[in-house]
This record gives C-alpha cells, structure tokens and sequence, in this order.
C-alpha cells in the first residue's frame, strides 16, 4: 500500500513541471517584463530607473533561464514571491485567505454531494415513471440557468424582499455562519442539477447488473438494493466525476466570495486580475493545480482501499 | 488583397458561407443509414423539435446581425439587424413600454414613448435590441471555439490512440498537465495574456475545452484499433493515415458530434461567467454577459430595473436550455447504447 502511494505521489512530479512550465511560457514568455513594470508603477511616466529597480525588485531583471530556474524552483517549495501590485508576499495573503475559501468550498461540496447523491437516489427509485421525467427535467432546466444569475436572484429575493440580514461580509468563528449560509445554499443549487443527472445515469448503469438481479431473486427489497448494493457500487463512478468537479468548485467560489465579500482566496485573484497583477495570478494558477492534483492522488488511494478490484501493481 | 478581408463583401460572405456548408451538411446525412435512422427518431420526438427550432430562430438572428454594410456618412458597419431597430437613444433607464424615463428625480418624456417593448438601459439603448444583439455573440463564441477545439482534440486524439508509445505518452502528458490547471484558472490566464477580445476568448475556450473531446477520441480509438474491420484494412495494405480518414473516423463521428452539441451550451455559459470575472468580451460588443453584470447595481436602485437582468438571463436560459434538450436527444437518436435511461 505505502510503496502504492508513494509511485502515485512520484507520478505527480512530472505534471507539476509541466504546470510550472505552462505558467512560465504563458507569464514569463508572453508578457514583456518592461510593459509590466510601467503598468504597475505608481507614477504616470516612470523613469528608466524605477523601470530597472521594479524589475531589479521582483526578479524579472535577470536572464530568461534564471528567471525559469527560479521560477520551478520557487513554485515546488511554494515559494511564490511579491505581488506585482502590491510588493506584498502573496504567501501572507494566501494563508489570511485560505480559511474562509476552505470553509466555504468544504461546506458547498460536501453539502452538494449529500444533496446530489440523495435526489438521484430518489428519482433512480421512481424510475420510469413521471416523478423520474419530472425530476430530469428539473435537473436540465437547473443546469441552464448561468451560475451569476442564481446569485443576483437569491441576494436580490433574500436581501431586498425578504429582509434577510447579512447579506455580505465575514466574520470568524461562530459567527460565520450567518455569512456562510446563503453562499453555500447557491453553490449546491448552481451544482446540483448536473451532478443529480450525472449520478442518477451511475446509477442506472449499476441497475441492470447480474448482481442485481440476484439480489432480488434473494428476496431484497427494491429500497435495500437500491441503497445497499447499487449506491455502494455506484459510489466509484461518483467519487471520480467529484474529483474531476473540483475545477468547477473553485469557480464557484470565485464568484460567490467575490460577491458575499467573504476574504478568501477568489477575492484575492478577482482584484489581481482587475489590477493585472501577474504574479498573484500565476501563484494562484500553480495553487489550483496543487489541490486538483492532490484531489486526483486522494481519489485513487480512496479507490485503492474501497474497491478489491483495483489492483495495487 | 487584404483589402478584400477588410470588405463588407467578406464579412457578408462568411456567415452565408457558414450557414449554407451547415444546410448541405445536414441535408446530405440524411442519406447515410446511420443518420437517416436518427432523422427519423428525432422527427417523432417533438420536444426534440422545437428545442431544434429555437435555436435555428436564435441562428437566424444571429445571421441578421452578421450581414450588413459599411454605412457611407458614419463610415460604421450596420447590420440588417442593426436597421431594423433605428431609433433615436433615449437618455436613461425606462421601463418596458414606458412613456416616461426611470431613475430620473423628475421623469422626462421618451423620444419614442410605448416602442421598447423591454425597456431601455442606462445609456438608452433599447432593451429588446442588446438582448438580439447577444445571438451572434454566442453563436460566434460557441461555434469559433468548437472549430478550434474539435480537429485539435479528433487529430491528437486518434494519433494518441492508434499509434499509442511515444505519441500516447506524449499526447497523455500534454493533456494531463492542461487538465491539472482548473480550467477557469487556465481561461484567465490566457485571456490576460491574449489580451480581450471575441478571438482570443474563443481561442483560450478552445485551448482549454480540446481536452475532455481528446480524451474520449482517445478512448474510442483505443476501442476501434484492434477491432476486426481495422485488422482487415491493414491485412490489405491500406495506409494508417486512410485506416484513420476512412475508417476509424466515420466511426467516431456520432460521439464526438454529441459531445461537441452538449458542449456548446457550455460554451454559452462560460461567457456569461467570464463577462462577470472581467475578462470577457469587451464593453462594445453586446452580449449577456455584459448585460448580466452590469445589471448587478441595478437591482439594488429603487425603483427597480429588472429588465436588463431579466430579458439577458431569459435569452441566454432559453438557448442554453434548447441545447441541452436537442443535445440530448441527439444522443438518443444517434446512439442507443449511450442513452440515458
């Protein structure tokens, strides 16, 4: 199991190049560093020398192969330098705002799949016949309404006539509830149509199996096998299509933090990119691919230990 | 020459051009088997149907708003669609069918009282106007990225696939790393870096959304390489690039045109999002992203103007929703053995 993980762990390593590598070629390569340098310096016309001392001070002074050195190499022992903008350590900014994105994220993901996994239960139960129809086509009409539309309707509905209070803001401890609420309640309702549709198909691929079938010849009710032999098995397909929603999660949390104010790491990247600030940016990018990778690593272990059939070799 | 690219006749010719190659196109399937069998499914289904005819409605203006000529005084392009709403810009917010301005202290009269059959919107274009104007967006977005996308993902995919070793690797790898950036991340970075614009947008959405049509490409020719009829092509001397053309290709045409069909509502909705984020189209091209976001500060004035939000989102749920119906159904008809029940 352990020598299992760590070639999964070690699989990882030439992708990460690869992504330090894209951010480099998309960042470094494209963008000339001069251009940077005059769009964030604060004085209308700079001089050649702050021009140089800006360069001088993020490390876009030195030769291309250096800068790429530095580049990897900084983002493996996530290092990741000052803002562009700002000059502030974007490390700082990213630990103040991990908290309140993780417990957003965490809360709308968990709840979303809860909420998936039950209402494709139940309409794979009523298969057939018009609670089924009903419900798809529930899920469809769910799945084409824009993301920013839910939460302009809900703040507005909440807000403005039915004088829900807060509607905006942060607060740690406790007290965040009240501020995570209504944001979690969107992202699970923006999520939930396609992941009950998709679920609900897993599901009924798990429905026409043998052992299914055996199941009932046994005597098992239509409820046990449902929930006992056909989510367990079905459970696979889930987890993995989860995994790959991850990307989608962060988008989620992008837009819902930047419109509730809460101070996460989607507020962070939505002002850099209004400022431009590149740096920001590609930390942020390499941060994402760091959870969907470690995502993508947790999913196999979790397959690893649940299913005999995936084999260790 | 370059003045020829820089014609209206050029731009006029394109989207005919487009319009007709898919007419032929569609009309010609149904001679083949395969195809004729779906026609004929998707004709009993009528759900199917008029998901079908919304978008060709939504197809038709965006064809009105594509055709046009440069008029002489303004020396500004002017589409037929552009013609049809002539009218003089009012000078704020009215609300639809108005005869009075909104969000004035003192309401002053419309230039043309009881016409905008939606409103008008802060600078005084009518409602009804920008919501049509926003078809071609997404078309253009929708169909631009599934032409860059597609032969991208088919050509790599089917190599990746049938040659397997060095080109699988090669191809699995690139994909991955793309694959390991989130996407909305990824789109960012490239709009940018690209720059805004309808074309770099559609070509970050390409970059980005080649890679799940990849992976499935890959997947099925993996399924196609050892079958018997591929054995037979090769036992007879044919060529890997005719297998691929001749064989494999035809083949794998009904999943990818499924998934490229179920894609493209996707494709709508990325726009919207990204409008949001403030990388998206710019202010001058008239979408419903835009029209989304700037009608965030809207809701919270008093009174209320609720029809730039509504008539946007309404147009973009329709077409979208029209898709994942067609979408669908198209997967019935096509392929059985994939459908969703």
């Amino acid at each position: 199991m352990l020598r299992y993980v760590l070639r999964r762990i070690l699989y990882a390593v030439p992708i990460l190049v690869g992504v330090a590598l894209l951010t480099f070629v998309l960042f470094y390569a494209s963008a000339s560093p001069q251009s940077l340098a005059r769009r964030n310096l604060s004085t209308r016309n700079p001089t050649q020398e702050q021009i140089q001392q800006w360069l001088k001070d993020h490390g876009y002074d030195k030769p291309l192969s250096v800068q790429f050195k530095n580049h990897v190499t900084g983002l493996l022992v996530f290092r990741f330098g000052k803002s562009d903008a700002t000059g502030e350590p974007i490390w700082n900014r990213i630990k103040q705002g991990a908290g309140p994105s993780g417990l957003v994220a965490s809360l709308v993901f968990l709840t979303g799949l809860t909420a998936a996994i039950s209402f494709a239960v139940a309409v794979a139960y009523f298969r057939g016949t018009y609670v089924d129809y009903f419900g798809t086509f529930l899920c469809v009409l769910l799945m084409s309404i824009v993301f920013i539309v839910y939460v302009i309707g809900l703040q507005y509905l909440l807000g403005k006539i039915l004088k829900y209070g807060p509607i905006a803001g942060f607060q740690t401890g406790i007290a965040a509830w009240k501020f995570v609420l209504l944001p979690v309640v969107i992202g699970v309702l923006a999520g939930l149509g396609s992941e009950t549709r998709l679920f609900r198909t897993f599901l009924l691929d798990e429905i026409n199996q043998d052992y299914v079938r055996t199941a009932r010849a046994k005597g098992v009710g239509e409820r046990a096998v449902l929930l006992r032999h056909v989510l367990k098995n079905a459970l696979i397909p889930i987890i993995t299509s989860t995994v790959a929603a991850i990307p989608a999660l962060i988008l989620g949390s992008l837009v819902l933090e930047n419109f509730f104010g809460i101070p996460g790491l989607g507020s962070y990247l939505i002002d850099a990119i209004n400022s431009q600030d590149f740096a920001v940016v590609r930390a942020m990018v390499y941060l994402g691919s760091i959870l969907y990778i470690v995502g993508l690593i947790l999913t196999d272990i979790a397959y690893a230990l649940v299913d005999p059939r995936v084999r260790l070799e | 020459m370059g003045r020829f690219f820089q014609s209206d006749l050029f731009y006029n010719l394109v989207p005919l051009l487009v319009t007709a190659a898919l007419i032929f196109v569609v009309v010609r399937a149904r001679r083949q088997p395969l195809w004729a069998e779906a026609y004929r499914r998707i004709g009993r289904n009528k759900i199917a149907l008029t998901a079908l005819g919304v978008i060709c409605l939504y197809g038709f203006v965006a064809l009105l708003d594509s055709i046009g000529s440069t008029d002489p005084k303004t020396q500004t392009r002017r589409t037929l669609l552009d013609r049809v709403f002539e009218k003089e810009k009012e000078k704020t917010y009215s609300a639809p069918g108005a005869r009075m301005t909104t969000g004035e202290p003192i309401p002053s009269p419309l230039k043309a009282p009881g016409t905008h059959l939606l409103g008008t919107d802060g600078v005084g274009d009518d409602v009804l106007y920008r919501t049509l104007k926003g078809c071609r967006t997404a078309f253009i977005i929708g169909g631009l990225t599934s032409l860059i996308a597609t032969p991208l993902a088919l050509c790599l995919g089917l190599l990746a696939g049938y040659f397997g070793r060095r080109t699988d690797d090669a191809v699995q790898y690139t994909y991955t790393v793309l694959s390991s950036v989130p996407s909305i991340l990824l789109l960012i970075a490239l709009i940018l870096v690209l720059g805004r614009g309808l074309l770099q947008i559609c070509l970050a959405l390409g970059i980005t959304r080649w890679v799940g049509l990849c992976r499935l490409t890959r997947g099925e020719t993996l399924k196609h390489r050892d079958r018997d009829y591929v054995r037979a092509a090769r036992a007879l001397g044919v060529s890997n690039a005719r297998i691929l053309a001749r064989h494999i290709l035809p083949n794998l045409l009904p999943v990818v045109i499924i998934s490229v069909t179920l894609g493209f509502s996707g494709l709508i909705l990325s726009e919207a999002i990204l409008s949001y984020l403030g990388v998206g189209v710019g202010a001058e091209i008239g979408s419903w992203g835009n029209m989304i976001d700037a009608a965030r500060d809207e809701l919270a004035r008093d009174p209320v103007i609720w029809w730039n939000l509504t008539s946007a989102a309404t147009a973009l749920f329709v077409l979208v929703l029209a898709f994942n119906i067609f979408g669908d159904a198209l997967r019935d008809a096509v392929d059985p053995r994939l459908r969703s029940s």
